[in-house]
């Protein structure tokens, strides 16, 4: 289907169906039981999560793909941002111009800072793009005010000439009129489950970016790109000009970047340079190595993981622990309630670090690995314990490793 | 042409900041091989120790002073800090007004024992690991440092004051025969440029005059066969590690007068520090020193009215804009060897 094999296609299915169904799963918990603080599944938190996605996804296509570690990839979605607030201001509100001038605006600013940086790899192209994205960040603080409104953040405003809206159109970001900031409520056995225009949006947008990378990386380009990765001297050495597919690749991916920008201005129709701050850039990287570098879904689970525990853990103040720990004797609550406070809270960016520190360190795959470990070792336990229970004197149930001896001789001289 | 002498004089102290950080993040590459993204932590972690003495020098107790009292003839709380209490008022002051100064010694064996335990503890595991999982590993490090350092000084920057006799500016124009009043430089920035100079010449004659320099030079050039003459050059390593975390924190020991210490100053300078590496070229140590003076004195000339009103904005952009033209045109950076790293 789609041209898709059928593991691809049950795969496509499998995240269309988790995407879809993302206000029932992350709203486990019923509403005022004492975990229902753990409750994402409200559609400020939802679209974040797909609009990171996105931008992790696109950044997979760079990193986990080709091998090039940019650190400058936050300046694409500012840029796209800042493109969406202004067909906002200057078109109309209908979310369509904004979201496809964000994603050309950003194309086009990622082939030129493309061209340049990948003149070099390494660490080197990592500091280029670097320096581009600083560049990008401090000129849209100071010369470019008049484009990107400085440090106030360009916002729309009901003065704005919006030449393709009528008069009595509508003040905020529509899909042909229907507002995105509409939602539905369903109360289902003490539940509350939210379905939200915007969000909707974004997940749609979500899958169809998930259908074009998962195409990508089984076309003969995304060989190309897996092909630079392992070894891009030898790829030179058998007469192949690799910067093409490099440039097209990091286009891509700030394609993808821009069209996340874009989503951010729609559902909430406000740009800010500090978007642009490599520390943001930093972010995804993150986002994408915890999920798993190199793999299609890693990053999407890498940006929802993050994103989810960071309003999770911001949430949880010292009441609440104490709450939670009151079983405890009094001088051990304290104590167990001071060390978690640290991670919790306003120490949110503690619990990131160390995360993040924890999966390079251990888990290079990131969660995917992780997800793949533990089943593998589920798998294992079974088998082995079927082997044992056959009882056939070998005590084997792995033919691969322990191949039983053929008594070739033996029947040879039969 | 006294305008032109200023900005050079003004570039220099952030320039020598830049070549201090610059120093140390190429003595870590070179020597071990690591791109540490957590050397600007350092740098901020050094200056977080003058933070600290500052505050131990103003602890102090309440004592009931009978002479002194308040409009109800009660006698009077005055707080006395320890060192006055141990040391007598005079010398006490002068403890505290000196805090900055001192913490060097506080600095040294803080940043020494926070180098080894980062290089022990971390780094070691991530020698033949890629370049971008090094990057990885320090960023997160970073993160972790700033937020402990959050956790303890808080998020606002924190006032520490040079000492009394420094605080003023020096009418440096007048010794070199500009008119009285047209070079006005502060005195602590001197200091610092030359603290700064001092200390890179230390670390250049360490490497130079010393055994133990020969042989982290020695092992720098080929490690493989150094450790094959039977020297534990690993350990020397560490001790180098060690050596340019301390670089790092005096650098920042001594620029919290200039600037008031907050917990994200490392990520500020990290970013400039690395690209001051790359137009140094990476690996080679006066390359790196040249390039944070040289970036320093361009910076504080880009920003001068008359450059900022042919060229809006340059004086934002102008260190990145030098970075990206050298790493075109000269990828190997102003004094990089041939072949090192040149992809």
């Amino acid at each position: 289907m789609l041209g898709l094999n059928k593991r691809d296609t049950r795969f496509l299915i499998i995240v269309i169906l988790l995407t879809l169904f993302t206000p029932f799963l992350l709203q486990p918990f019923p509403e005022e039981s004492a975990l229902a603080q753990f409750n994402g599944g409200y559609p400020d938190l939802m679209a974040k999560i797909a609009i990171f996605g996105i931008f992790a996804m696109g950044f997979n296509i760079l990193f986990g793909l080709t091998g090039y570690l940019s650190f400058g990839h936050a300046a694409f979605l500012g840029v796209g941002s800042y493109a969406a607030v202004w067909m906002f201001k200057l078109l109309t509100m209908n979310v369509f111009p904004a979201i496809i001038v964000a994603v050309l605006v950003a194309g086009l600013f990622s082939a030129v800072i493309g061209y340049i940086s990948l003149r070099r790899s390494g660490i080197y192209f990592s500091i280029l793009t670097l320096a581009m994205a600083e560049m990008s960040y401090r000129l849209a603080y100071s010369v470019l005010t008049p484009i990107t409104n400085g440090e106030t953040g360009l916002q729309v405003r009901d003065s704005d000439p919006r030449i393709l809206d009528g008069a009595d159109a509508a003040q905020y970001p529509n899909l042909f009129g229907l507002e995105l900031s509409q939602s539905w409520k369903l109360e289902l056995a003490s539940h509350v489950f939210t379905f939200n225009v915007g969000f909707y949006f974004c997940a749609v947008v979500a899958i169809v970016m998930f259908y074009i990378s998962l195409r990508i990386a089984r076309s003969p380009f995304g060989l190309v790109l897996k092909a630079i990765k392992s070894n891009q001297t030898r790829l030179n050495y058998t007469g192949m000009n690799t910067r093409p597919y490099t440039l097209a690749a990091f286009v891509i991916s700030g394609m993808y970047a821009g069209l996340a920008g874009g989503l951010m201005a729609v559902m909430d129709p406000l740009a800010g340079a500090e978007r642009m701050v490599w520390t943001a850039s930093g972010e995804v990287v993150i986002m994408t190595i915890l999920g798993g570098a190199g793999t299609l879904l890693g990053p999407v689970l890498g940006a929802g993981a993050i994103k989810y525990l960071e309003n999770i853990f911001s949430k949880i103040n010292e009441n609440v622990l104490h709450e939670w720990f009151a079983f405890l004797p009094d001088g051990m609550e304290d104590a167990v309630i001071w060390l978690i406070a640290r991670f919790t809270g306003e120490g949110w960016h503690l619990t990131l670090g160390v995360m993040f520190m924890a999966v390079v360190i251990f888990l290079p795959g990131g969660l995917v690995e992780g997800g793949g470990r533990i089943a593998a070792w589920f798998r294992r336990k079974p088998a082995a314990g079927a082997g044992a229970g056959g009882g056939d004197g070998d005590g084997d149930g792995d033919p691969e490793h322990h191949p039983k001896p053929t008594p070739r001789i033996a029947t040879l001289g039969d | 042409m006294d305008a032109i002498f200023l900005q050079i004089l003004n570039g220099l102290d952030k320039g020598s900041a830049y070549a201090l950080i610059a120093l140390g993040l190429t003595l870590i590459f070179g020597t071990l091989g690591v791109v540490n993204f957590a050397h600007g932590a350092l740098f901020m972690l050094g200056a977080f120790c003058a933070v600290t003495l500052q505050k131990l020098f103003g602890l102090s107790y309440t004592v009931i002073d009978e002479t002194q009292k308040d409009f109800l003839g009660n006698p009077l709380k005055v707080e006395v800090s320890y060192l006055e209490g141990w040391f007598g008022p005079e010398i006490g002051g002068a403890l505290a007004d000196w805090s900055v100064p001192l913490s060097i010694l506080l600095a040294i064996p803080i940043m020494v024992a926070i180098g080894f335990v980062m290089e022990r503890g971390l780094i070691k595991h991530f020698y033949k690991r890629p370049h971008a999982d090094q990057i990885l590993v320090t960023f997160g490090l970073a993160i972790v440092l700033q937020e402990v350092v959050k956790y303890f000084f808080g998020a606002n920057p924190i006032q520490t004051p040079a000492p009394q006799a420094f605080r003023g500016a020096l009418d440096f124009g007048v010794l070199v025969g500009f008119e009285p009043g047209a070079v006005i430089y502060p005195f602590w920035r001197l200091i610092y440029f030359l603290f700064a100079a001092v200390l890179i010449g230390a670390v250049f004659a360490f490497l130079r005059f010393t055994t133990f320099g020969m042989v982290v030079r020695a092992g720098m050039a080929d490690r493989e066969t150094v450790g094959l003459l039977g020297i534990n050059i690993d350990r020397r390593f560490t001790i180098m590690f060690g050596m340019a975390s301390a670089v790092a924190g005096l650098a920042g020991v001594m620029y919290t007068p200039i600037l008031s210490p907050h917990y994200h100053m490392g990520m500020d300078f990290l970013v400039i520090s690395f690209v001051v590496v790359v137009v140094g070229g990476m690996g080679s140590l006066p390359g790196a020193v040249a390039a944070g003076f040289l970036l320093g004195i361009l910076q504080s000339f880009a920003s001068m009215n008359e450059i900022k009103a042919v060229i809006p904005g340059i004086d934002q952009v102008i260190i990145y804009l030098v970075a990206i033209v050298i790493l075109l045109v000269r990828p190997r950076g102003l004094m990089g060897k041939a072949g090192v790293m040149e992809e």
